[in-house]
């Protein structure tokens, strides 16, 4: 019997077909949303954490200040000196690796092309603290490193731009007036997270660096890579006793550096970015209400319109069920419908979104599944009350209706 | 023979198909009460082809309704096939209509868009019946009132006199016992309703479908073996159609 009506409901929809589709247009626009929305969320969460994981995950960036937005007045606090870094390497437990970073500017030539980057002073600490993969060539060796040999690894912007595609391992370039040797070109990172192209640089030993160009032994930033089994919060917390230490920090007097945990910044990124999506999507499913209603309005002028169908239907003996059934699928049938359109619908506006924000792209399966059933639902919850009103009618009033 | 109650007596047939005793039926209640029949005793055979008239508001298709289990009788007896009709429920009577019962209504009553096919398979789609044979005898049926090259024309595409004959093949489709007919040529021209007459006259005959048919028109009347005429809700008198001869069985 439920084969029958089905059939029964699939041509009745398709004698009314645009009616049909204006009906579900609320659906179709509320399932579209609510994919939308709910992908959306889940790419901008996946986005940012993707940002944070570049910098390295279970990461704490170490800088001289008060850290954003706080401080103010007062003379600049030293920098780090290149023991506190050997202490935290040594000292603190829970420590994977150290990175000390000093910093410069300058422009890098290579035959005739030239192009101005950043230039980071570090060490071999810096490529386990946030991974990144070489693309060709090599890190540093401990000699170079204790040297300060001028042999530079160049990020993959730094690289097009002064090689096209050419060769430039074993290629002598010069660097903010120097002499250095490419030793290595990185794979590509992209944007960070915070804007700014992650590939434009070229990296140094930071002896090499702070010998040639800074012309001091000040180290501007420390990286520190946390191991998974330690928590970031306690490690930051050695870390800040000892550098209080170390820079004779005593008594009440306020840190005069900060350390910024990548860990907790994730956490707090991704909250929101949930807490966003939720509302969004929360508006999204008031339109799918809306929608059910617009069904629930249609089916009843519809059963009124086709309440001589609804008598013919009768007289040939068709019992209240079926006809209760009839419409009940129809409504079932269509709001699914709408819901598949939907659904569609959603992938076209996620994949276009994607590209617009740069988002990465995302097929979600549970949602498209819940917002499906959800539409299917809608049919049978707003299709019920105008089934029933055509399932107790009249025959004979029926058949005699204009 | 007419549609007395010896009739079935005589063909051999211990109940007659329809009986009908005291009916009445009363729309309505209290001041706005009307009593559309006052009592109607009437049996109809096996076999018959009965045309019903009587002048305008005379009961007629309140009878017919009756008669289809469309409607239920305010008092009396409506005996078919045994079942006692009158103290049936909606759904009970339903599923006699589905079984024994095939309607041509005066208006054609045809699903719109829909193709005479489809159309016809209707009642052969509540019955259950599978695909295939569902179509098998809706084109015999179709077949049978002649118009099997028109199956997938829609009602708007058929001429009315061609559009009752659909709606004929859909009344007979599931091979029912009575065929209903209140005024089905009521809004044909006198040649289209000349063809209906046949047809019906036909079914009547060779498919051994009892026909019951109400109508204003004497010459449709003349088709029938009995005419019952109906006067203020009540059977004024039952008599011998000019098809009585012609009457098999
Ligand atoms: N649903 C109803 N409610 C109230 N009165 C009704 C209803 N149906 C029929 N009647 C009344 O019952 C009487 C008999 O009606 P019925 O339709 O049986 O007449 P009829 O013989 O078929 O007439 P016609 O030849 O005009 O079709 C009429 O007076 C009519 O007004
Ligand atoms: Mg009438």
């Amino acid at each position: 019997m439920l084969g029958t009506t089905f059939i029964l409901a699939l041509r009745s929809i398709r004698r009314h077909l645009l009616r049909s589709f204006l009906t579900v247009l609320g659906i179709v626009i509320g399932v579209a949303a609510v994919v939308a929305m709910v992908t959306l969320g889940k790419a901008t969460t996946l986005q940012v954490q993707k940002s944070i994981a570049s910098l390295g995950t279970n990461v704490l960036q170490i800088r001289p200040g008060q850290g954003f937005g706080r401080g103010g007045g007062g003379p600049r606090p030293p920098d780090f000196d290149p023991r506190d870094v050997e202490a935290i390497g040594k000292q603190i437990t829970g420590v994977t690796a150290v990175a000390p970073q000093a910093q410069s500017t300058g422009t890098a030539i290579y035959e005739g092309a030239n192009w101005s980057t950043t230039i980071n002073g570090t060490t071999n600490g810096y490529f386990e603290v946030q991974p990144w993969a070489l693309a060709s060539g090599r890190y540093f060796t401990p000699a170079e490193e204790s040297a300060g040999k001028a042999v530079c690894i160049i990020g993959n912007t730094v690289y097009t731009n002064l090689y096209k595609t050419r060769n430039a391992l074993g290629t002598r370039m010069r660097i903010a007036g120097i002499s250095c040797d490419v030793i290595g070109i990185l794979s590509t990172k992209g944007q960070s997270g915070f804007g700014g192209d992650q590939d434009d640089v070229v990296i140094m030993p930071i002896k090499a660096v702070q010998r040639r160009m800074t012309g001091n032994t000040d180290v501007r930033l420390i990286l520190v890579g946390v191991d998974q089994a330690y928590s970031t919060a306690q490690v930051q917390a050695s870390i800040t006793d000892l550098l209080r230490e170390r820079r004779h920090i005593t008594g009440g007097k306020e840190d005069d550096f900060n350390i910024f945990d990548t860990k907790q910044i994730s956490d707090t990124l991704s909250t929101t970015t949930t807490l966003l999506t939720n509302i969004v999507t929360a508006v999204a499913g008031i339109s799918l209400i809306v929608g059910g209603i617009g069904i629930m309005n249609i089916m009843l002028v519809s059963v009124t319109e086709r309440t001589r169908e609804i008598g013919i239907r009768l007289a040939i003996g068709a019992v209240a069920n079926e006809v209760l059934m009839q419409f009940l699928v129809e409504a079932v049938v269509l709001s699914c419908l709408g819901g598949l359109i939907g659904l569609l619908l959603g992938q076209v506006a996620v994949i276009l979104l994607s590209v617009l924000g740069q988002l990465p792209f995302i097929f979600d399966v549970q949602i498209n599944v819940i917002a499906f059933l959800i539409s299917g639902a809608i049919g049978v919850v707003f299709g019920f009350f105008p089934a029933r009103r055509a399932a107790s009618l009249n025959p004979i009033d029926a058949l005699r209706h204009e | 023979m007419g549609a007395a109650a010896g009739s079935a007596v005589a063909d051999g047939i211990p109940d007659p198909l329809i009986r009908l005793r005291g009916v009445t039926k009363t729309y309505g209640t209290g001041a706005t009460a009307f009593q559309a029949l006052k009592g109607v005793d009437l049996d109809i055979a096996t076999g018959d082809f009965v045309a019903v008239m009587g002048p305008s508001g005379s009961g007629k298709s309140t009878t017919m309704n009756i008669l289809g289990c469309l409607d239920v009788p305010t008092d009396g007896e409506f005996i078919f096939m045994g079942h006692h009709v009158e103290s049936l429920d909606r759904d009970q009577r339903a599923l006699l209509r589905r079984k024994y019962f095939g309607f041509v209504f005066q208006g054609f009553n045809l699903l719109a868009r829909t193709s005479a096919l489809e159309n016809v398979e209707l009642p052969l789609l509540y019955r259950g019946d599978a695909k295939a044979e569902r179509r098998e005898m809706a084109l015999a049926a179709l077949d049978q009132v002649g118009l099997k090259d028109w199956w997938d024309h829609t009602p708007g595409e058929l001429s009315g006199g061609q559009q009752q004959r659909v709606a004929i093949a859909r009344a007979i489709a599931t091979k029912p016992a009575v065929l209903l007919a209140d005024e089905p040529t009521g809004n044909l021209d006198s040649e289209r309703s000349v063809e209906i007459m046949e047809l019906l006259s036909d079914l009547n005959k060779h498919a051994g479908i009892t026909v019951l048919m109400v109508t204003h028109e004497p010459d449709m009347a003349a088709f029938a073996k009995t005419i019952v005429h109906f006067k203020d809700g009540l059977v004024e008198r039952t008599e011998a159609g000019h098809a009585q001869g012609e009457r098999v069985g």
